[in-house]
Parts: C-alpha cells; structure tokens; sequence
C-alpha cells in the first residue's frame, strides 16, 4: 500500500453512520465529503473526484447502483465501494455489476475497512467473506458446453482456492502463505473474479442483476 | 370552477387538452348530427363514468374538479338535449316516430337524475382528523362547510330518486300505449322488453356505484389489515428488544448480542418464509446451529454456505461437530469477533470451516481442557466416515476443518 492517505467521499442516506465512518477513519484515510442523496452523491463525487467513493446500496432513488451508473458517463475511471447492512444476493451482485470494485458489509472494523479503501484506490478488488460465497454459488454448476465463454463464465481452480479463503476468514496475506504465492497474485486473482463477476452473462448472475433492476 | 355549462365533460377535456371548451363545444355539436346522436351518447356515459370531484387518480383530476354541477340543471338540459335532437331528426325525417322521442326524451332526463343521485350518495371522504386536533383553521372551515352543504341532502336525494324512477316508467309505459296497434303476442313481447329496459335504467347507476364503492373498500381493508399486522410484528420484537437494550446499557456484550438477534429475526421477517426448514436443508440447519451458539454465548458468528444438501447420518454428524467447535471458539475466543463458518456442499462431499480470531494455541502442547475437543470434533467425524482436523497459531487464532463424504456408509471397524 502507498505511503499517502487515500481520498474519500461517503455517499449514505444514514448521517449517524456517515459521522460514525467518518470518525473510524480519522488518520486512516482523507474524507473530503459526504453526501445523503443520489443526486448529492454524483455531484460530489465529480467535483471532489476522490480516490474511492464509500457508496450505500440502498438509498432512496435508486441507491448505489444509480450513483455508479450517472458517474461513470462523466468519469468511467471512478472507483466505488459497496458498504451494506443487505446481505441478500441480488443486490450485492448489482451493485457489483454496475462496476463496485468492492463490496463490505457495515459490521466492518475501521482498520479492515482502512484497508479497503487502500485496496480499491489501488484498483484492486475486495470481497468480503459472504460475496467470495456468493461468487462461488454464481459460478457452481454445469451449463451447457455450447454456452461457456471460458475466459468469464467459469473460474479457475486457483480463483476457486483464493475464493473458498477469503469465504472462510483468511486475509490477503494469510491466503499468499497458505498458497504459497504472492499477495500481488492474491490480488489478480480477485480482480478476475471481480470482472468474470461483471461481466460473465451465466444465467443467475443476469438473473441476480435483472431482478434487482425490476426492484429499482 | 364551473366552467362547464352541462355536466362539464367538455369543459373538463377541453381543459385536459389544452384547448377552448367553446371550439370543442362547437365541434361537439357538429358531430352529434353527422353521427345521428350517438355522441350524445357518450356524452350521458363520460358524465357518469367519469369521477366526481376529489374521486379517481391525479390523472383525472383536471376534469374531476370541473364537475361541480347542479343536478336537476343537468338533468333537464340532457332532457332537452336528447328532445331536441330527436325533433330535428323528425323534422329531418329519419326513422324516429312520435311514438319514441317522447318516450326517449323522459327517459334521458330520468336517467340523468338517477346517474347523478347515486353519485351523491357516495359516502363523503373522511376528513382528516389530525386537522382538527391540531386546529387548522383551514382545515376546520373545509370540515365546516361541508357539512352544512350535505344538510337536508338526503331528502332532496330521495326526492330526486323517486321522480327519476317516475320518469323512467313513465316513459316505458309511454312506449307501451303508443304501441296498441300491433296484436297480442307482440305486445307481450314488446311489454317485457320495455320493463326490462326500464328497470335495467332504473337500477344499473345503484348497481355500478355499489360495485365500485365495494371495491373500494376491500382495497382499504386490505391495506390496513397489512399496516395492523406490521405494527404488531414491530411492536412484538424491535420494541421490546429496543426496550430491553435499553435496561442492559451496561452491558456491552449483552447489548451486541440483543441487536444481532434482533437484526437476525427482522431480515428473516423481511424475506419472508423464503428459508428451507431445518430438518431437510443443511444450510438452513446450519444457520441454526450457529444461531443457537449466539443467542446462548453472546458472540457473533458469521455464516457463509454455498450449495445445499439434504440431511443424512453424514450431514448430522457434520453438524453435531460444527457445533462443538462453535462451542469452543466461543468459549477460547470470542473477541475479536466474528466467528466465521464457512460450509460448501460440493459434489462428493461437505467441507465446513470454523475459524475464530482469538488467542490460539500451541498445537504441540493441547491443554487438558482442549482434549474434549479432540473426542466432540474429530471423534465425531471419524465414526460418521469424515474427517477432521484443528489448526491453530497462537495469536492468530484457530481453524477446525471439517469434511464428510456423501452417501457413505459409516465403516464399521473404526468403531472404538
């Protein structure tokens, strides 16, 4: 991780938890903003462009996956992650597939959601242990032969091994001892799993996505 | 408001369209007599149909709020309305007799009366009653007045009632003694026919109001019966648990695990009764286990499955294990939370993973308290046909593997 503090801006219709992260990251990361709204969220993130937007799934008007959409048209480079209380499927992955580098869950303790954040802004992947899980269902299961793009509708046995870590606790660094690779591999194999994640068109992940957007 | 001059129909579309109600009016006119009055047809139908003030969706309340009318005025210009056009048609000479423009003209004007008394019998909307309380005078002066416009209004409507089922029959037996000439099986005929059409003016506005009132009122018990029970469920849970956190303030870990199992019941509450029960579903009996461990040892415990199975002897034992390492991470290791489960139902078997962030271990030297572990977990896995195994670092925590093969019998000799 880089010597310099990432930038922050936290987009969440709740002000208590916006002042409680707010406070955790004191001296871990530079929060320049926070917005309440969708609206308020696009327009503060275009004008402070912070390294990494701290994004709420759900908030009235469309929720993260609204801010991420009217973001990228004007700044398609913007990172985001996910914060949420939701540990339902449909809108993790939603959020995931809108383009969230990252999704953790609120319960997170300041000092792993410090190393989130850095994590992102690098343009690397996080995964907390239930969206490894959830990963791993999407992409359990034969399709049709005929229908597999195999660069993104299946994982490889090594992206298999780092997800089934992260699903039962491990950190990066604990993940590269048990492997016996680099936590730089660690990372690729994330950032691939986060695109297959993205971009793979397997039937529960467009379903996933589909049924959140009728929800929207 | 009152823009309009009859029922306000045209007034209220003109207004809805953007245009001059006398340019539509005109129009109106011209095409009632290039379509030999069917228009007016539509005309009496829209002025029915179409909701009173305050009635109906934003979309039509445009022309809603135009229809502030006088019934009577209304229904003696449909009356005349239908007279004259049935005299010019006569003086035109198209197929209208003497014998039917009377009778026609009666009719409209009764019908008119009926349609327009059984929408004031609507029940008023219910004025709100926080206005009151709150003393609005706004709001007070509009609770006022309405009243004192309703007054003595359910005389007037009976009198208007009656006089429109006078009419109506009048009407048909009009029809009937302007038809003597034809002989005696089609005046019986003819007799029914007219009754027939009579009652069905008669009663079809009651019959129609009845129908949407009835609608109308299901709906809004539908919907508080859900508010009721809503209320309940938050009543029952999140106020009592909210209640009971407050009592325990001084008790951090008791307060945590109080708001988890609230959190816990509220998102189950929420999904519905979307999860398997727990005798078939592994995953849902796991869920269980790890809840059970919660509530009675006051930690967190997190839990992630992927896939499911049905519960055999195997699956049983896998989770009797799982419960004893919960136990003891509990225990040994209950900060920094959470424990973390991870279960993945793969094709030949289950493997479980229970891993806690606590002090760990020196696997070399097992303390005597850690040797019920030993028989609970890896005993326990053993005799099923599984397997386990207990990893710990001291200060970084410590990790039970659990794996059980599907569908395999126990082998018989490993039976200490």
């Amino acid at each position: 991780m880089s010597g310099a503090k990432p930038s922050v801006v936290i987009v969440d219709d709740h002000e208590l938890f916006r002042a409680g992260v707010r406070s955790e990251l004191e001296g871990l990361a530079e929060v320049r903003a926070e917005a309440g709204t969708v609206e308020e969220g696009v327009v503060t993130t275009l004008r402070e462009e912070p390294d990494v937007v701290l994004l709420d799934v759900h908030m009235p008007g469309g929720g993260a996956v609204e801010v991420i959409r009217q973001v990228a048209r004007e700044r398609p480079a913007q990172r985001f992650l996910a914060l949420s209380v939701s540990d339902a499927a449909e809108d993790v992955i939603a959020v995931i597939r809108a383009g969230a580098r990252g999704y953790v869950t609120k319960s997170i303790s300041a000092e792993q959601l410090a190393e989130a954040i850095a994590r992102v802004s690098e343009g690397d992947a996080v995964f907390s242990p239930r969206l490894a899980g959830f990963a791993l269902d999407a992409f359990q299961g034969e399709i049709p032969e005929s229908e597999i793009d195999p660069e993104l509708d299946q994982l490889t046995m090594r992206e298999r091994q780092v997800l089934r870590l992260i699903a039962r606790g491990y950190l990066y660094k604990e993940i590269a001892l048990e492997l016996g690779i680099s936590p730089k591999t660690v990372e690729a194999h994330v950032s691939s799993v986060l695109r297959k994640l993205q971009l793979s068109n397997r039937h529960e992940l467009s379903r996933w996505a589909a049924e959140r957007r009728l929800l929207d | 408001m009152r823009r309009g001059l009859l029922g306000g129909v045209l007034a209220g579309i003109a207004d809805r369209l953007g245009l001059d109600p006398v340019v539509l009016r005109v129009l109106f006119v011209i095409a009632t007599v290039a379509t030999s009055g069917i228009l007016l047809l539509f005309y009496v139908v829209a002025w029915a149909v179409l909701p009173a003030s305050g009635e109906g969706g934003p979309a039509l309340r445009p022309l809603a709020s135009l229809r502030v009318r006088s019934d009577w005025r209304v229904a003696a210009g449909v009356g005349l309305l239908v007279l004259s056009v049935l005299l010019a048609f006569r003086q035109l000479g198209i197929w209208w007799s003497d014998t039917l423009v009377w009778p026609l003209a009666l009719v409209a004007f009764g019908a008119a009366l009926l349609w327009g008394r059984s929408r004031a019998s609507e029940p008023p909307r219910q004025p709100a009653p926080r206005a009151w309380a709150a003393g609005e005078p706004a709001a007070a002066e509009a609770a006022v007045a309405e009243p004192a416009e309703r007054r003595g209004a359910p005389f007037a409507d009976l009198y208007r009632g009656v006089f429109g089922v006078l009419l109506v029959i009048g009407a048909g037996l009009l029809v009937l003694s302007s038809n003597q000439i034809f002989g005696g099986l089609r005046d019986a005929a003819l007799t029914a026919v007219v009754v027939i059409v009579a009652v069905a003016m008669i009663l079809a506005p009651f019959l129609w109001r009845l129908g949407r009132n009835l609608a109308a009122e299901r709906a809004e018990r539908v919907r508080s019966q859900e508010r009721a029970e809503m209320a309940a469920h938050l009543h029952d849970s999140v106020l009592q648990t909210l209640t009971l956190m407050q009592k325990r303030a001084d008790d951090p870990r008791e307060v945590a695990a109080l708001a988890r199992r609230q959190e816990r019941e509220l998102r189950e509450w929420l999904a519905g009764d979307g999860r398997a029960s727990t005798e078939r579903s592994f995953a849902a009996a796991l869920r269980a286990v790890a809840e059970a461990v919660e509530d009675d040892h006051r930690v967190a415990v997190d839990v992630v499955v992927v896939g499911d199975r049905e519960i055999d002897g195997g699956a049983e034992a896998l989770l009797g294990a799982a419960r004893e390492a919960l136990l003891n991470a509990a225990k040994h290791a209950p900060e920094p939370g959470p424990i973390r489960v991870y279960a993945e139902v793969q094709a030949e078997r289950t493997e479980l993973f229970v891993r806690d962030r606590g002090p760990g271990f020196d696997p070399a030297g097992v303390p005597a308290d850690r040797r019920g572990v030993r028989e609970s977990i890896v005993g326990r896995m053993r005799r099923a046909g599984g397997r386990a195994e207990v990893r710990s670092t001291r200060g970084e925590g410590t990790e039970v593997s659990l794996e059980m093969p599907h569908r395999q019998a126990a082998p018989e000799g490993e039976r200490p």
